[in-house]
């Protein structure tokens, strides 16, 4: 497993906590993952803001929104698999339906527990979370992002859902230069070949395909989108404007997650080649999730050819 | 010679364990001696007919013990010992959870709380179809927090399921902490008797009361059985044993080595006392 870069759920946490020690109101709930959701540091420092529920992802969820019906601004945290699947009913109601200042951290999210399976997968979960109205979903793609979104968040009343991975990743931003405003996506290259759209931590591995296709002399765009739901309309159409081709890439199925958004978009506003790359509609073999990544051509070789493929199919390249 | 075979099995999962580079130490050890009277005693199971419709039902509703149950079950004949050499590799049959695709295997379990509802439908169709097999589920003590399982218990009583059995691996400990610090559970057997259980208690890392519960159900005419089966996590070498942080720590060539010399005078003295 790759230890280069920086944790997200570390930073996201280390940057609530630091919130939550200037504001009593933010609690924090977990359901046994205070050591998976990197909460240790916050269950010391603050503990009258911190509520354990035991193995009880439902209750977690019902006791959250409780919490935040009385004032608290609430953050429950705890691997994305559970968080997206069986208290999705806690989640819509409670949380998104009754508008409740209800945050849900989903940790270790996608493939990070590898080979322990799809019960411990979150590849639904983007899919899922942007199918309740009133839920924003955000995906950080590198640790100082991570951090910054914690901060927004923190501020930001309302029901989210933050989908973090496990591993550390590496840096996609430049010391200092991490991004972060809610409903905004960063444009981080403006080539005019192919806008190719990404966001949490398959960034990385989208940078490393843009480089590589750059040195075959094929100019990409690439924007970060680190707030899928709202989605920054404006700047995924001025790059399928300027490119006329899109290439999305996600650590998610490729159906309903980013990519479905950024379709559902363009379709009705500007019909524009396109390729959803993300996870098959199956259950994936073990593998770590460095080799899932690989298997399913979503690393930064996978992409590269992917865009390949797909720019000479349109007579592109 | 069941007590020895226990042993054996707790080599085998260390190793497994040591081998992948990862694994759920604690809850394999705590749990092997049920799961060693259960394959090599109480199962009417016949490993060459995985699918017999006639085949006592077995969920590990605490699927993070897998390493245990693939050990037991290749030790069983349900697939060749060598199949336990691919656990870690890639595109392996064996995932860190159990799943459909290993023979043996009745449900892929991994999300905790999940194995007594289906267990209950297990032994509900046998009770509609007059068919003579039981059901057993085991469930960690951290998973009785989560609500399905009562919902489930619930549902076991109603429906006079004296032909499945609820095992809990009462090892006192979860991924956090102690389980009565981290949601408390106690009186367990008490609100599993309040529930309509008959409640067995036992020490369960003594298969001689392993074996005796298991032989004893239903222990009460038209009630589900509860066996709440004190244990202790890590059991069987010294400094796994009762650690909160061995839930999932794999033991480093020191340890591994240090576990194994005590495993072996274990079984040294299991032999010797026939048992
Ligand atoms: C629904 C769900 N929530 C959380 C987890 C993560 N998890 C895996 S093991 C575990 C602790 C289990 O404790 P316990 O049931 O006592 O098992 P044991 O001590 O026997 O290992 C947790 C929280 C999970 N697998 N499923
Ligand atoms: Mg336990």
């Amino acid at each position: 497993m790759s230890t280069a870069g920086n944790g997200c759920r570390q930073a996201f946490m280390r940057a609530l906590l630091e919130e939550a020690m200037r504001d009593p109101s933010i609690f924090v709930v977990t359901s046994d993952a205070r050591g998976s959701a990197s909460l240790d540091d916050f269950a010391a420092a603050l503990p009258g803001q911190f509520v354990e529920v035991g193995i009880a992802e439902q209750d977690a969820v019902g006791i959250g929104a409780g919490l935040a019906h009385s004032g608290k601004r609430v953050f429950v945290a705890g691997p994305a698999s559970f968080y997206s699947a069986r208290a999705v009913e806690q989640v819509k109601n409670d949380a998104a339906y009754a508008d409740l200042d209800v945050k849900i951290v989903g940790v270790s999210g996608g493939v990070s527990y590898g080979a322990l399976g799809a019960t411990h997968h979150a590849l639904h979960d983007l899919a899922l979370y942007r199918s309740i109205p009133n839920m924003a979903v955000i995906v950080p793609s590198d640790a100082a992002q991570a951090g910054m979104a914690a901060r927004d968040l923190a501020k930001r009343r309302g029901p989210a859902y933050i989908r973090m991975g496990r591993s550390p990743v590496p840096d996609s931003y430049a010391p200092g230069e991490a991004r972060f405003e809610f409903g905004k996506a960063n444009l981080l290259a403006d080539g005019k070949d192919c806008a190719i759209i990404a966001c949490g931590e398959t960034l990385h591995y989208a940078m490393g395909a843009v480089h590589a296709l750059g040195e075959r002399g094929i100019r990409c765009s690439l924007l970060d989108v680190p707030t899928i739901k709202p989605l920054d309309e404006a700047a995924i159409l001025g790059a399928a404007r300027r490119c006329g081709a899109v290439v999305t890439v996600e650590e998610s199925y490729a159906f309903g997650g980013l990519g479905g958004a950024v379709a559902e978009l363009l379709s009705q506003r500007t019909p524009t080649p396109m390729r959803i790359l993300g996870f098959p509609d199956s259950y994936l073999p073990a593998g770590s999730s460095e080799e899932l990544f690989a298997h399913c051509g979503l690393d930064s070789a996978g992409i590269e050819r992917k865009v390949l493929e797909f720019l000479r199919g349109l007579g592109r390249a | 010679m069941l007590a020895a075979q226990s042993l054996e099995l707790r080599k085998d999962i260390l190793s497994l364990i040591k081998r992948a580079n990862g694994g759920h130490t604690g809850g394999c050890l705590s749990s092997i001696d049920i799961l060693v009277g259960l394959y090599f005693h109480a199962l009417r199971i016949d490993p060459a007919m995985p699918r017999d419709p006639g085949r006592d039902r077995f969920v590990m509703s605490k699927g993070h013990s897998a390493e245990g149950l693939y050990c037991v079950l290749a030790k069983a004949g349900f697939f060749p010992a060598l199949v336990l050499e691919q656990y870690g590799r890639f595109d392996s049959t064996l995932y860190g959870h159990p799943t459909m695709n290993v023979p043996g295997v009745e449900m892929p379990t991994g999300a905790l709380g999940h194995g007594l509802a289906v267990g209950v439908g297990m032994a509900l169709a046998a009770k509609r179809d007059g068919a003579s097999y039981r059901t057993f589920v085991l469930m960690g003590d951290g998973e009785q927090a989560e609500g399905s399982v009562w919902e489930a218990a619930m549902a076991g009583s109603h429906y006079g399921l004296d032909n499945l059995v609820g095992i809990v691996d009462y090892n006192g400990l979860q991924i956090s902490g102690k389980v009565d610090d981290v949601m408390r559970l106690s009186p367990l057997g008490d609100r599993w008797a309040a529930f309509g259980w008959k409640v067995v208690q036992i020490d369960g890392n003594d298969m001689g009361q392993v074996i005796g519960a298991l032989d004893s159900v239903p222990a009460k005419a038209g009630s589900p059985t509860l066996i709440l089966a004190r244990t202790i996590k890590g059991k069987g070498v010294s400094f796994i044993e009762n650690q909160v942080a061995w839930h999932h720590k794999v033991p480093t060539d020191e340890q591994y080595a240090q576990a194994m010399r005590e495993l072996d005078t274990a079984i040294a003295s299991a032999r010797e006392a026939r048992v």
